[in-house]
Formats: structure tokens, C-alpha cells, sequence
């Protein structure tokens, strides 16, 4: 179990905090253009990488604000924590 | 004093006698005895059966790793515990144990016939055997192989101790209380750091503790009397919290560790009543040093599993720690020098012993020594076969051939009472590879050792593949130093005598006259299974490891493969004719030794388990003989039967009630959401299928949520409380999940809107009073209100007071009947329930539960997220277009309603079904067909909601079906066990299409 430095709370057990899948994947402004493989796309396609990977994660049992954070799912090790709306960090 | 107890040890107080059973007979040890130790000083090494030929079997090692002692412990129903090994176990008065997988007993196994038959038996036995005839499976396999399964009994009734978690942070954790771990944590605590040191043991010392060998010399003193002096200075330290009989389950990321303390299990019978008997640590620990040390390997070769063969250094613990002798005519099987210290322990006390050495010779100062002694030396020798069914008797030895791949020379017949092997030492890298490291293999010693790269933890002593005292004691200290940026430590000027293994030699597998097939050498002793049975799975095609471990059972026991591992693995690298580097291991996971359910939920039981949410009604329920149904947390009123009513009774009482004259509900576990800001309009129409813009204040509105797949997601009331300003509800259970939902939407993808959502579930307690006089009563309640149509339309909301107090009154239904909630601060929730049943006395007011709500739902064919939808279905779906705005332009879900896949005609879709029979009530989920000749029989769909409908008086059902619009009228079955029931697809409304009950 790691612990995951919150950008509004500082460190915490990762028991406060649910992980909300990958980060940066923006829903589109005009839904009804898109084709239906491009809706799949957005809604569908996720990458899940062994390695360094970009999450959102949301402080659940705390401050309930969603962030953003970089992590490699091969040995847990937390690179970056930055809010919503912050460019990712170049890693 | 029996004649094994040959030794007196400052560690077994021989003053206290302490009496136990095994198998119903009485026994005697003294404190400070285990079980195992006990048992072996009254002469009992037979202790077990094996799991598969119910071969006899005996104590075989000193510890956790022990495969074959593990017992049933106390015989009460609720306290009886299996799989306790007899090793670990502290003896204490009145202890009762009994053997395991045995019957009619231990010493007379109807089981051992398995053994006759064991070449008919081998691996993979069962997957290929119970294959066929495939009729025999369900009457004659399943209940034979249940009966065979499993070791020892559960209890029957719930555990009466009491169980404890407690969370711990520290700058430096120790894991083991060795020679590694004292120096270790003494350099720690001296340094203020607050240090932890667990050692799973009574005592702290590890194995050096009973060293008293003088070829193990530190500054000058005995290793052990050493060892003794440095503990007694380690227990004054002030910043160093010492853990005994804790051992370490689990070692997650982020150095967060898990370890069970044992409080009161060694404890006699008399003095455990009441107190915690397990303690599980939760460790954050800053750096965390693990001295886990190693385990004694056995030796694979013919035979070598009979009571009586024991890992060498178990023999010089029970001997110079319990005082007990395993046998009085030793003879000691190695192909190391560690056993030579047994032999010379042996030789002191004048036991008789001898030696079996697969080396050629050895030239180390302890082995010089036993040569002084006179110790008769086999070398270049193995065991090829031993003999003795419940105790071992004698044993075959050869000579080896010059590359040790052979037996050559005549056969050699030694007597002997015991037989203590020793195949080397396996470091205990568990706790390293649970935390993430990793492993390399280090030929030198044919063993695995930690490949360091954290930061955050290291490895010392055997654990790190050091054996020798001298490494140990000098690289923990460089080790310990450099980890923790110490520059200088007591231990830096001391000076270290001890004997060095210079010649090694390792055979995975020994070799014999005889040939493979025919021989029973054992790999893992609890689950039997053996060499022979590693090499037919790699002829059988199977090459990972992990494969021939699950076809082979090999580590799979409750010792989870701590002595058969290594062999394994050697075995397929010698056969397949790779390295043992290139193989890998199998995965070391979680708990290193068996923890309790009860350590692991602690005080999480009963009444704790979960949080029990309750409204503020709740005591007005429990005086009124409700039922209760779990609705996630909450109790909800299920019923509230009369003169013994029974479920169905009670409900077409109840709801027959709620349309005739008055029904109350409790309704205040719904999901409240406060929305507020000058864009809440503008949320709700991106959240909702439907549009709000134009929603009058005062005014309410049903709302559909989608998720973005286009299916159902909640559903609920809206109410515009203000022009900036909303109360939305949820259902029950989906309260929270719909919060965050909406709360990542708007951080997430909408920070630009200005709308602020609270949660307000608990602030609001709700009445929902409903059916045709509601409205009496209402105005009974607020006299000074106009409750004309006019005036308070269906679907709006107004402020009102009662005794003085505020509260909103909506007129909402869920029912389909004339219904008002009244919402009011949750402090004065029952008092407006009590006020609402005074009033309504006069029309005979009945509190309905959940389960009539449901039904009076279902009469109206209004759904219920989560029972008529199931995450798969669309609004379209459920027959609610007329919910699903076309003029806007984006919503969530919205671009998904007309995806290839949503807009098929065969979804499954929501239809009423009617029984032919109008008194055949159908089942929930029960499965719905169009043909029953056809095979394979076709499921078009499932009933998600049944009732027998007392205001229709016929049977109702909701149900799934797919392309289920177009077929009203049809006839369909639901097929059932014994019968087949006959349907009709209708309507989902089955009362009031025209609304003219909401309306009245």
C-alpha cells in the first residue's frame, strides 16, 4: 500500500484515495460529430501499461478533489502529483 | 524425567511441569517446551499422516517451515483450530492436541492403502481420472474426492476471542530477532532512531542463542553467551520497541508491513479468558531491515520421509535449547559442515552418532573437530533407502560416483533411532520478493539471494545469504551502517573466531540402485509429492514452474513449499539441463505463515462489520414491529406485520391500505444532493437525459442520469428550490457513487461551471404519505394551506411549518397515487412521523415498508434502478424515450443512445408480462423462453420485478425481453424445475395509464 502525496493535503495512505483510471483523456466538446468508432475511442480504449502511466486519482476519503499523478505500475514508485488542469510533468 | 529429556537449558525451566493430551493421552513437558518438543522428550515422533498415501510421518523441523506436524488444537466447537504446527506452538497446561488426516487413527490409517497403490496415483491423478464417465461425477467423485479434502475441522461456532489491529510508524523496522537482527537494531536504537525489533519466537537469539560450540568465538566469548550480553543491553534502550512472538505476515510497497502478534495463546486455559488473543501490526516503517535468516534444506533420496528424520540443526535445537534428545543412536546425512555441529552437540552429551557425508572430505575446523572426537565419517556416501514403518530403524548407504551421478560399491546397513539431515541452508528471501524485490542465484550455494535495489530496505545475515558468523555479524554491521548513514557502531572492533566451509557439494536429487519409478523420495512432505512425480509433469510437456508446482502439488501445502521449493526447482533445471537462474522461482505472496481470520478482520465482527445507518424514525420502526431490509448501510422498514402476518400478508395489507384510503412510508434514506450556483441549471441539462432550463421554481421533475455508455445510472426527483438552487434525490443505495460521479465531472471536465453540490442525505428526514385522503391529512397537518390542484399542483413543492418548525412539502409520487413528502430537519423527524400517524389515525394511516413500495411501484410500472436495470440498459431500452430530450445538444450518455450496438431492435427490453394463471406468482430472475422444444434452449430474457398485485388482484411481473417492444400479446414461458408457466407479454403499466389517481 503506497503513499500518494495529495496536492491539496499532503501524504496520505492510499486507503483515503480511489484511482480513477487514466488521466488526460479529454471528453469531446461535440459528441454528435464523432463516428461511432471515434465515440469508442474516447469511451472505450484505455492503455494500461507496465511502466511509468498518467492516472487521475481522487482523494476520496479526504479533500474529495481529483488530481492527477504519474506512476510506474511495475514497482508502485509515484513520479509526480499535479492538479487538474496542470500540464503532466515531462517524465 | 524421561530418558530423551538428557539435557538441562537455561530456556526449559525443568521445576514447572506442564501436562497436555495428544490424541487423548496425557503427557508431561515443562515450560518453555513447544508442543513438538514436548512430544519428542516422551518419545513420540509419529505425529501425522501424509495428505495422499497417508504415510506415517513425524516431526521434521523446529519451526514454521515444519510440513508434516501441524494438529488439530482444543476439541471445542469454537475454539478448536486446525493446521497449528506443533513446532511453533508454546506448550501450556491443558493444552489439548490430536493428529491430522487420519482415520480411525494415527496409528491404525484405513488411508494408508493409498500407499499400497501410490504407483496408480501419481500426478495429475485426478484430473486425469475423474474425467470420465462424466455421470459418475456429481453422485460417486465429488463426494468422495469432499471427503478426502482438507486437513483437520473449522469450528462450528463463532470464535469467542477477541481479535486487534493497531497501526505502529517507526524510522527502522527489524524483522527478526537474531544474531543480525540484535545488531541490526542495536545500531539503530543507539542512534535515536525509534526502532521496532519482531522476532516470531518467545526468545529472542535465534539459532547462536544455544550456540555454545567453541569454534564459534566472539571477542572471546562462547557465540551464545555473546549474544546473551548484547541482548540484555538491547532491552534497556529506551527508543526500541521489542515485539516477541510477532511474526511478519506481509510486506507491502512503501514499507507498509503487516504482523500478528500473539498475546495469549501460550497462555494455560484458566488465564485467556477475556483477553485479545491476536494483535495484527500495522506497520509504515521509514527503512525496514530484514534478518530473516534461513531455513535447513532436507535431502531428496529413497524412503526419506519416515518418522524419525529430522533436519540436522532441529536436532541441535531441541537438544541445546528444549533439552531433548530426537533419537539415542544418531546417525547425521549431510553435504555440509553446518550438521557437524549437531554431531559434536550429539558427542558431548554422550549420544551416540555417526556420519554420512556426500563430500569427499572437508577440511573446516568443525569438521577437524568431530574427527578429534572420534566421530565415525562416511564420506563420499548417500543414503539410499530407509526402513522402519512408524519409526525409522536403519538405513542403506552407498558410496558415490566420481561426478555424484551414481551409486557404486556394495550396499552398507547402519542402525540407527534417527536420522537428522542437512542439504544446506535456504535464505528466507519472502520478505524481499513480497515488497517487489527481486532474485539472483548464487551457484556457490545453489540458492537464491535478494538482488538489492531499494532504497528503503536491505537484507542481512542468512536471509542475505551469509552464513558464516563472521560475515553475518561484520557485513550487517558495514551493511546496517551505510543503510541507515551511521559512521561508527560498537561493533566495528570486534573480533570473530569460527569455523569456514571450504569444500560444497550439492545433489538436488540423490542417486539410487533402483530406479526412479520405484522410488518414493519426497519433495513436499504434507502434499507427498515426489521427485518422480516432478519429472512425469516435465515429460507430460509441462515447463514453467509455476505449471508444474499446480499440476504436482508441489509448495501448495500449508507450509506453502518452504522446504520443497528449492528442490523442485532443481530437479527441473538438473532434468530439463538448465540453470537454476534462468528457471525463476514461484511467487512468494502473502501471509509467510497462516494468520487467522480473526487477525485479519479483527474487531470488524458483529455489530462492526459495517456502519449501520438508521433515520431518524428508526426507534418509531422498532416499537411498531417492523421488519428490516438492508439497504446498502441503512435499515430500511421491509414490513410491519400485525398479529403474526407473515411477509406476503403484511404487504397486500399494506398496499391494499396505501390505495384505499392512506399509506406512510419512511422515505428519508433517499440520496439528497444540495445544488447551488449560477450554472446549476446548466448542470443539471448535461447530467440529465432531460431538459431543466425552463423548470419553474417550486417546481419538480423526474431526471434520468446516464452513464456515458448510454445506460441507466440513477434516477430521481429535482426540485427548484430557488433560481440557482436545487435538491436532487438518488436512489438509496446509489447516493454516494452519484455525488462523486457528478463531483469528478465537474473538477474534471466542467471546471468552468460555477455550481457547488453537498451532501445532504442525513439532514433530511422524509415522510411520503400517499393514496386517496392524503390530502385529508395534509391539510389536517397545515390548516393554514391550500392544497387545492390549483394551488399545489402534482409536481411542485412548497415551505410550510409544523409545530413551529420549517419543512418543504413536495407533491411527488412513487406510488402512482396522490402522494405528498414532507421534508423536515432530521432532529424533528419522528416527531413529524408521529404527528403525520395522529392525524391520519382516522383513515386508518398504514406505515408501509419497502416491499410495498415496490409492489405499488411496480403496479405502476415505474422501474427501480438496479433491479429492472442491470447496468446494460439504455433509456430506449426501458421504454422511456419520452424522457430523452432531442433538442439538446449534449448530455452525459447522449452520443451513446445511438451507437451501432444501442439502437439494435433485439436489446433486451422492458415489458409487463401477465401469468396465465393470475394466481401463479413468477420468480425474480427467473428465465424467459419463446420455444421449448428448441435446443439449446434460447433465454430471450428474465423477470426483474414479481408481485401478486392485491388492488388488480391478479399476478404482475416486469421483466426483460429481447426485441421485447414488439411483442405485445405474445405468449412465452418461463420455464421452471417442475413446470412450465405460461405468460403473456402486456403492458408495464398495470394500473391508472391515464393518471387520474396522481391527479385526484
Amino acid at each position: 500500500m503506497f503513499i500518494i502525496n495529495c496536492p491539496y493535503c499532503g501524504e496520505r495512505d492510499q486507503s483515503e484515495f480511489s484511482c480513477g483510471g487514466e488521466a488526460h483523456i479529454v471528453r469531446p466538446k461535440q459528441p454528435t460529430e464523432l463516428s461511432d468508432d471515434e465515440w469508442a475511442e474516447y469511451l472505450f480504449m484505455r492503455k494500461n501499461i507496465k511502466g511509468v502511466q498518467f492516472e487521475r486519482w481522487n482523494h476520496a476519503h479526504g479533500c474529495r478533489k481529483w488530481f492527477n499523478m504519474v506512476r510506474d505500475t511495475s514497482n508502485d514508485k509515484i513520479h509526480a502529483v499535479y492538479k487538474m488542469g496542470e500540464k503532466p510533468p515531462l517524465i | 524425567m524421561t530418558k530423551y529429556r538428557i539435557n538441562k537449558t537455561r530456556f526449559v525451566d525443568q521445576t514447572k511441569t506442564v501436562s497436555f493430551t495428544f490424541d487423548g493421552k496425557k503427557y508431561h513437558g515443562f515450560e518453555g517446551d513447544t508442543l513438538a518438543s514436548a512430544l519428542l522428550s516422551n518419545g513420540i515422533h509419529l505425529v501425522g499422516r501424509s495428505f495422499k498415501y497417508h504415510r506415517p510421518r513425524g516431526i521434521m523441523s523446529c519451526g514454521s517451515e515444519e510440513p508434516n506436524a501441524i494438529c488439530q488444537i482444543n476439541d471445542d466447537t469454537n475454539l478448536t483450530e486446525p493446521n497449528v504446527r506443533a513446532t511453533e506452538i508454546e506448550l501450556y497446561e491443558g493444552l489439548k492436541a490430536s493428529s491430522q488426516n487420519c482415520w480411525p487413527n494415527l496409528n491404525f490409517d484405513i488411508g494408508g492403502i493409498n500407499n499400497l497403490i501410490s504407483p496408480f496415483i501419481p500426478a495429475g491423478f485426478y484430473y486425469k481420472t475423474f474425467m470420465w464417465p462424466k455421470s459418475f461425477w456429481k453422485k460417486i467423485y465429488e463426494p468422495l474426492i469432499r471427503l478426502s479434502a482438507g486437513l483437520g475441522k473449522s469450528p462450528s461456532q463463532p470464535d469467542p476471542d477477541i481479535y486487534d489491529h493497531k497501526h505502529e510508524h517507526c524510522d527502522v523496522l527489524v524483522i527478526g530477532g537474531g544474531i543480525s537482527g540484535i545488531i541490526s537494531a542495536k545500531i539503530a536504537a543507539k542512534n535515536n532512531l525509534k526502532t521496532i525489533l519482531i522476532e516470531d519466537k518467545n526468545i529472542l537469539g535465534g539459532s547462536t542463542i544455544y550456540q555454545n560450540n567453541k569454534n564459534f568465538i566472539i571477542d572471546n566469548k562462547k557465540s551464545n553467551e555473546w549474544l546473551m550480553n548484547e541482548i540484555s543491553e538491547l532491552e534497556k534502550l529506551d527508543n526500541l520497541i521489542l515485539k516477541t512472538r510477532t511474526s511478519l505476515a506481509a510486506f507491502h510497497s512503501y514499507n507498509y508491513l503487516l504482523a500478528k502478534e500473539n498475546i495469549s495463546d501460550h497462555l494455560p486455559l484458566d488465564k485467556k479468558n477475556g483477553d485479545i488473543r491476536q494483535r495484527l501490526w500495522k506497520i509504515r516503517a521509514d527503512k525496514v531491515i530484514v534478518a530473516a535468516g534461513a531455513i535447513e534444506r532436507p535431502l531428496i533420496f529413497n524412503n526419506n520421509d519416515r518418522p524419525g528424520i529430522i533436519l540436522a540443526n532441529s536436532v541441535k535445537k531441541y537438544l541445546d535449547f528444549y533439552g531433548v534428545t530426537t533419537g539415542l543412536n544418531n546417525i547425521i546425512f549431510t553435504n555440509n559442515d553446518s550438521a557437524y555441529e549437531t554431531a559434536v552437540s550429539l558427542f558431548e552429551k554422550g549420544i551416540s552418532v555417526k556420519i554420512v557425508d556426500i563430500r569427499k572430505k572437508s577440511s573446516s575446523k568443525i569438521v577437524k573437530n568431530a574427527e578429534e572426537l572420534g566421530i565415525e565419517i562416511y564420506w563420499n556416501s548417500t543414503v539410499v533407502n530407509t526402513f522402519g514403518y512408524k519409526k525409522i530403524k536403519s538405513i542403506e548407504i552407498m558410496n558415490l560416483s566420481e561426478d555424484g551421478s551414481n551409486v557404486t560399491g556394495n550396499k552398507n546397513r547402519i542402525q540407527c533411532d534417527c536420522l537428522s539431515i542437512s542439504g544446506g541452508w535456504t535464505p528466507m528471501v519472502h520478505m524481499h520478493t513480497q515488497s517487489g524485490g527481486k532474485l539472483d542465484f548464487r551457484e556457490r550455494d545453489q540458492a537464491f539471494v535478494p538482488n538489492e535495489k531499494s532504497e528503503n530496505h536491505i537484507n542481512v545475515g542468512s536471509c542475505n545469504g551469509d552464513f558464516e558468523l563472521e560475515e553475518i555479524v561484520k557485513n550487517t554491521n558495514n551493511k546496517v551502517k551505510k543503510f541507515l548513514n551511521i559512521n561508527e557502531s560498537g561493533f566495528d572492533k570486534i573480533s570473530i573466531l569460527c569455523s569456514k566451509e571450504l569444500e560444497k557439494k550439492n545433489i538436488w536429487l540423490l542417486p539410487n540402485t533402483i530406479s526412479e519409478g520405484k522410488t518414493k523420495s519426497f519433495i513436499d512432505f504434507q502434499n507427498d509429492s515426489t521427485a518422480k512425480d516432478i519429472k512425469l509433469a516435465l515429460r507430460e510437456g509441462f515447463k514453467s514452474i509455476e505449471h508444474v508446482k499446480r499440476y504436482t502439488t508441489t509448495g501448495m501445502a500449508t507450509d506453502q513449499g518452504k522446504l520443497s521449493n528449492m528442490h523442485a526447482l532443481g530437479i527441473i533445471a538438473d532434468t530439463a539441463g538448465v540453470k537454476m537462474g534462468t528457471l525463476g522461482t514461484t511467487t512468494f505472496r502473502p501471509p509467510f505463515t497462516p494468520l487467522t481470520f480473526g487477525a485479519i478482520v479483527g474487531r470488524s465482527v458483529g455489530k462492526f462489520f459495517d456502519v449501520v445507518r438508521k433515520t431518524s424514525i428508526h426507534e418509531w420502526h422498532v416499537q411498531n414491529n417492523a421488519k428490516f431490509e438492508n439497504v446498502g448501510q441503512w435499515k430500511r422498514p421491509w414490513y410491519y406485520p400485525i398479529n403474526n402476518e407473515n411477509l406476503h400478508e403484511a404487504v397486500q395489507r399494506e398496499s391494499k391500505a396505501a390505495r384505499d384510503s392512506a399509506g406512510i412510508l419512511d422515505a428519508s434514506t433517499l440520496g439528497k444532493i444540495d445544488i447551488q450556483g449560477s450554472d446549476a441549471s446548466e448542470f443539471l441539462n448535461r447530467v440529465y437525459t432531460n431538459a431543466w432550463s425552463k423548470l419553474g421554481i417550486g417546481k419538480c421533475r423526474y431526471g434520468l442520469m446516464l452513464n456515458e455508455d448510454g445506460m441507466v445510472y440513477d434516477d430521481g426527483v429535482t426540485t427548484r428550490l430557488g433560481e440557482n438552487h436545487y435538491l436532487m434525490t438518488t436512489t438509496t443505495g446509489g447516493a454516494a457513487n452519484v455525488l462523486s460521479k457528478l463531483e469528478d465531472y465537474l473538477q474534471t471536465e466542467w471546471p468552468e461551471l460555477d455550481v457547488y453540490l453537498t451532501s445532504v442525505t442525513d439532514h433530511y428526514s422524509t415522510a411520503s404519505i400517499c393514496g386517496p385522503n392524503s390530502k385529508k391529512i395534509l391539510k389536517k397537518l397545515f390548516p393554514n394551506k391550500d392544497f387545492s390542484d390549483e394551488a399545489f399542483p402534482h409536481m411542485s413543492y412548497q415551505d410550510a411549518i409544523i409545530d413551529k418548525i420549517e419543512c418543504r412539502i413536495m407533491r411527488i409520487s412513487f406510488t402512482g397515487e396522490l402522494s405528498y413528502e414532507i421534508n423536515i430537519e432530521s432532529k424533528y423527524g419522528k416527531s413529524l412521523w408521529e404527528n403525520c400517524i395522529k392525524a391520519g389515525e382516522e383513515y386508518k394511516i398504514t406505515p408501509y415498508g419497502t416491499e410495498t413500495m415496490h409492489l405499488l411501484r411496480a403496479e405502476k410500472g415505474f422501474i427501480i434502478v438496479g433491479q429492472d436495470t442491470d447496468g446494460t440498459m439504455t433509456p430506449i431500452d426501458l421504454q422511456m424515450d419520452w424522457i430523452v430530450s432531442k433538442k439538446k445538444y449534449d448530455f452525459i450518455g447522449k452520443r451513446s443512445l445511438y451507437r451501432s450496438d444501442t439502437i439494435r431492435e433485439d436489446r433486451k427490453q422492458l415489458v409487463g408480462l401477465l401469468t396465465d394463471d393470475p394466481n401463479e406468482i413468477l420468480e425474480e430472475g427467473a428465465q424467459i423462453v419463446s420455444e421449448l422444444d428448441k435446443k439449446p434452449v434460447e433465454m430471450i430474457g428474465h423477470v426483474t420485478s414479481s408481485y401478486f398485485s392485491p388492488n388488480l388482484n391478479k399476478s404482475i411481473a416486469l421483466a426483460v425481453v429481447k426485441g421485447g417492444k414488439k411483442m405485445k400479446g405474445q405468449k412465452l414461458f418461463v420455464p421452471m424445475e417442475n413446470k412450465n408457466i405460461n405468460v403473456t407479454v402486456s403492458d408495464f403499466i398495470f394500473l391508472d395509464k391515464e393518471n387520474k389517481r396522481i391527479n385526484a
